[in-house]
C-alpha cells in the first residue's frame, strides 16, 4: 500500500514580517517550514503504516528546490521517502494549477496508477493559501472519492472509513480505495524527528520531477494553467477608532461598555 | 452560447435550507443586478420543494430544486455531478456558493470537473463593468493583507463566500420567479463510491463559531481550566458561543473546534469579545472582520486594542464579574 501525503512548504508564521509600504510579505528561506497541518496528514500515514506491514509512506512537495526540506523533514518524522515537483514551468500556479502535477505524481508514485490499495493524505489546509482546494481538486483529477475535514482514519480492505467534522456534529462516511482525504487538527499530535529518521533523512536521495517527467504541457500548469489572476494585493484598514477606559472601582468602564453595546443593538 | 446570469449553490442541513443560502442570494441579486442578468438558485435535496418559493422571495428569478433520495446527505461527488451537469445547462458566468464545510468541499470538484477558477473563502465581491469580470476579494497571509482575484478567461468563474460577511435580503412575498424541480440523472456505474453511514449531532456544542452572531473568546489571561469558565459564564449571558486562542486550546480549557485564528476557525460575527487575548498576526486572523469588536486585557498595549472598537483596560477577573453582574441586573429589571 502507498500512502502519499502531499506537504506544502509555507512561511513560518510566528515570525513574518511585513513591508509596510507595500503590504506584502518579506520571505526569507530559513523561516519556511512544512504547513502545519500537513504534519497531521503524515502522522496519520505513519499510524497506519504502524498497523500493517505492507505500507510504504511517501512525502511529495511542489515547490522551489528548497521545498526539499519539508520532504527531508517529512522523512526525520518516518516518511520512507520523498519526491520533489520542481520546475520553473510550476511557478504562478493557482489551486487548480498546483492539483495537476500532484495528482500525476500520485499516480508515478503508485506505480503508474492509483490502485484499490493506496490513499492520499493531505492537511485540510495551508496557512499561506488557505484555500483548502487542493485536496478535494486532486482527488478530482485523480477520479476517485474524497473526504474532508478528517479527524479519524479506519483503513479496511477496499475500504476506508472515516469521521469527518461539520458545523453541527461528524459524519462517518466509508469511501472505496483509492482516496484522497484532508485532515484536521484534532486527528493525532504529530510525533518529532527521530535519530534513526534524520539519519535516513541525511543519506537518502530525493529525486526532483519536472514538468516533462510528468509528461504534463506547460498549457496545464503554472501561470499559462491557472485560470485565476491576482490583480491587487493591499493592507485592508483593521484600525478602527477605539474607545478605551481604564478600569477603576467606580464602574464607569464597565457602564459605557454596556451603553456601547446598547447603542449599537448588540444586546 | 454564451455564459450567462448568476448561478447561488445554495445549502441545506437536515433537510432545512440553511439561511447562508439567503446571505448568498443577496449577494448574487447584487451581482446580476450590476451585470443586468438573472440571478437563479439551486438546491440539492430530498423533500426540499417546500423552500422554492422562499428562495425566489429572497431574490432569485429562478429557482432550481434537484430531488433524489440520493441528495439527502451531501456527497461530494454525487452532489458535483448534478452541479456541473446544471451549470451544462444553464452556462451561468458566476457561481457563488458559501464557503462552509459543504461549499468548500463541493466546489473545488466542481472547478476541476471544469476546469476553471475558485476563490476561496471572499469577503468582498464586486463587478468590473467595464470587462463585465467578477472581482473576488479575500483575505491572504493570515489576514495581513487582501487580495484581489479574477477569472479572466476561464467560465464560470466561481466563489465560495464567507458566512455571515452579507445580510440576507428580507423576503418580499410579492416577488415572482420561476420554479423548476428537476431529477438527479444517477452517474454511469463505477467503481468508486462514497457511503453516508452516520450523521452524529454535535450536543456539546449549542452554537458553532461559525453560525453564532456573538463570540466571547477568552485567551491565556484566564490563567487556568477554572478561570475559563468566566468566558463560558459571559457568553451564556450574551447568548454567545465560545471562542478560544491556540494557548488555551493547546492547554486543553477547551475543543479545537472552538480555536479562532490562523490555525482555527475564520470568524465574522456582529460582536466579538476577546478576554485575556493579547491579539497575536494569527489570532487576529481568525477575528478581524467582525462587525464589532469589544477587549479586556490588563496591558493598555496590547495589540488586541488596535483592532477593538470598545476596549477596557483592566483586571480581567474583576472587569467580566462585573459586566455579567450588570447584565443580569438590567435583565432582572427588564422582567419586572
Ligand atoms: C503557525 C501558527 C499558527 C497559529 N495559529 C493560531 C490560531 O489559529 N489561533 C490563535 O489564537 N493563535 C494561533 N497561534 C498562536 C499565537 O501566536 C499566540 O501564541 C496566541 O494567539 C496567544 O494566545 P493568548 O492571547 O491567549 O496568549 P498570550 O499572548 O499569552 O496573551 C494573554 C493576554 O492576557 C492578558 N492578561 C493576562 N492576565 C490578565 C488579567 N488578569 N486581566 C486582563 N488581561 C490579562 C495579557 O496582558 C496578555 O495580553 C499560532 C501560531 C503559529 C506559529
Ligand atoms: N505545493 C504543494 N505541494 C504539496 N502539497 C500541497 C501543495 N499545495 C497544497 N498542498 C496540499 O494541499 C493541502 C491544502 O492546501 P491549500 O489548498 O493550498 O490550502 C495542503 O495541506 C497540502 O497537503
Amino acid at each position: 500500500m502507498h500512502i502519499v501525503v502531499l506537504m506544502k512548504q509555507v512561511p513560518g508564521t510566528s515570525n513574518v514580517k511585513m513591508d509596510e509600504n507595500t503590504g506584502t510579505m518579506i520571505r526569507t528561506e530559513h523561516e519556511n517550514v512544512m504547513n502545519p497541518l500537513d504534519e497531521n496528514a503524515l502522522e496519520a500515514a505513519l499510524e497506519i503504516r504502524r498497523l500493517r506491514d505492507d505500507v510504504s509512506v511517501v512525502g511529495v512537495s511542489m515547490g522551489p528546490p528548497p521545498a526539499k526540506r519539508v520532504l527531508e523533514e517529512a522523512i526525520a518524522m518516518g516518511a520512507d521517502s520523498g519526491v520533489l515537483l520542481s520546475d520553473r514551468g510550476f511557478s504562478g500556479s493557482d489551486t487548480l494549477a498546483t492539483a495537476i502535477p500532484l495528482a500525476r505524481a500520485a499516480q508515478v508514485i503508485c506505480g503508474g496508477r492509483i490502485g484499490p490499495d493506496d490513499l492520499v493524505l493531505c492537511g485540510e489546509r495551508a496557512t499561506d493559501g488557505e484555500t483548502g482546494q487542493v485536496g478535494p481538486m486532486v482527488s478530482s483529477f485523480l477520479g476517485v472519492p474524497v473526504a474532508t475535514y478528517v479527524r479519524s482514519i479506519h483503513v479496511g480492505d477496499g475500504y476506508v472509513d472515516v469521521e469527518r467534522v461539520v458545523e453541527d456534529g461528524f459524519e462517518r462516511l466509508r469511501l472505496s480505495l483509492p482516496a484522497v482525504l484532508t485532515v484536521v487538527k484534532d486527528i493525532n499530535q504529530p510525533g518529532f524527528p527521530t535519530l534513526d529518521g534524520k539519519i535516513a533523512a541525511r543519506s537518502v536521495k530525493i529525486p526532483v520531477l519536472t514538468l516533462k517527467d510528468l509528461g504534463l504541457s506547460p498549457d496545464h500548469t503554472g501561470l499559462h494553467g491557472s485560470p485565476t489572476r491576482v490583480v491587487r494585493v493591499f493592507r485592508p484598514k483593521f484600525s478602527r477608532d477605539t474607545v478605551l477606559y481604564t478600569q477603576d472601582n467606580s464602574g464607569t468602564a464597565t457602564d459605557n461598555l454596556l451603553k456601547f453595546l446598547d447603542s449599537r443593538g448588540l444586546r | 452560447m454564451d455564459y450567462e446570469g448568476v448561478l447561488v449553490i445554495g445549502e441545506q442541513r437536515g433537510g432545512r435550507v440553511h439561511s447562508v443560502t439567503f446571505e448568498l442570494l443577496a449577494r448574487g441579486r447584487a451581482l446580476a443586478d450590476k451585470l443586468g442578468v438573472k440571478l437563479s438558485c439551486v438546491i440539492l435535496g430530498h423533500g426540499l420543494q417546500q423552500y422554492a418559493q422562499e428562495i425566489v422571495q429572497r431574490g432569485a428569478d429562478t429557482a432550481y430544486v434537484i430531488d433524489d433520495p440520493a441528495l439527502e446527505w451531501f456527497l461530494p461527488r454525487t452532489y458535483c455531478n448534478a452541479v456541473v451537469e446544471l451549470i451544462e445547462e444553464a452556462k451561468p458566468e458566476v457561481v457563488l456558493a458559501a464557503a462552509t464545510t459543504t461549499g468548500r468541499t463541493l466546489m473545488p470538484l466542481v472547478a476541476a470537473r471544469l476546469m476553471t477558477g475558485l476563490t476561496a473563502d471572499c469577503t468582498g465581491l464586486d463587478i468590473d463593468e467595464k470587462e463585465r469580470l467578477l472581482l473576488q476579494t479575500r483575505p491572504a497571509i493570515g489576514g495581513n493583507v487582501m487580495a484581489t482575484i479574477k477569472t479572466p478567461v476561464a467560465r464560470p468563474q466561481m466563489a465560495t463566500v464567507r458566512p455571515k460577511s452579507a445580510r440576507p435580503l428580507p423576503a418580499d412575498p410579492g416577488r415572482r420567479g420561476e420554479v423548476v424541480v428537476k431529477a438527479y440523472k444517477r452517474e454511469a456505474a463505477s467503481s468508486a463510491s462514497e457511503k453516508m453511514l452516520e450523521f452524529v449531532a454535535d450536543a456539546t456544542q449549542e452554537v458553532s463559531v461559525q453560525d453564532a452572531e456573538v463570540i466571547v473568546a477568552g485567551g491565556k489571561g484566564l490563567k487556568t481550566r477554572d478561570g475559563f469558565k468566566l468566558v463560558e459564564d459571559l457568553a451564556r449571558e450574551l447568548g454567545a458561543a465560545v471562542g478560544a486562542t491556540r494557548d488555551v486550546v493547546d492547554l486543553g480549557w477547551i475543543g479545537y473546534s472552538h480555536q479562532i485564528g490562523l490555525s482555527g476557525k475564520t470568524v465574522s460575527p456582529k460582536l466579538y469579545v476577546a478576554i485575556g487575548i493579547s491579539g497575536t498576526i494569527q489570532h487576529l486572523a481568525g477575528m478581524q472582520t467582525a462587525e464589532t469588536i469589544v477587549a479586556i486585557n490588563r496591558d493598555k498595549d496590547a495589540q488586541i486594542f488596535k483592532v477593538a472598537d470598545f476596549g477596557i483596560v483592566g483586571d480581567l477577573f474583576q472587569v467580566v464579574p462585573e459586566i455579567i453582574e450588570k447584565l443580569q441586573r438590567a435583565k432582572a429589571h427588564k422582567a419586572l
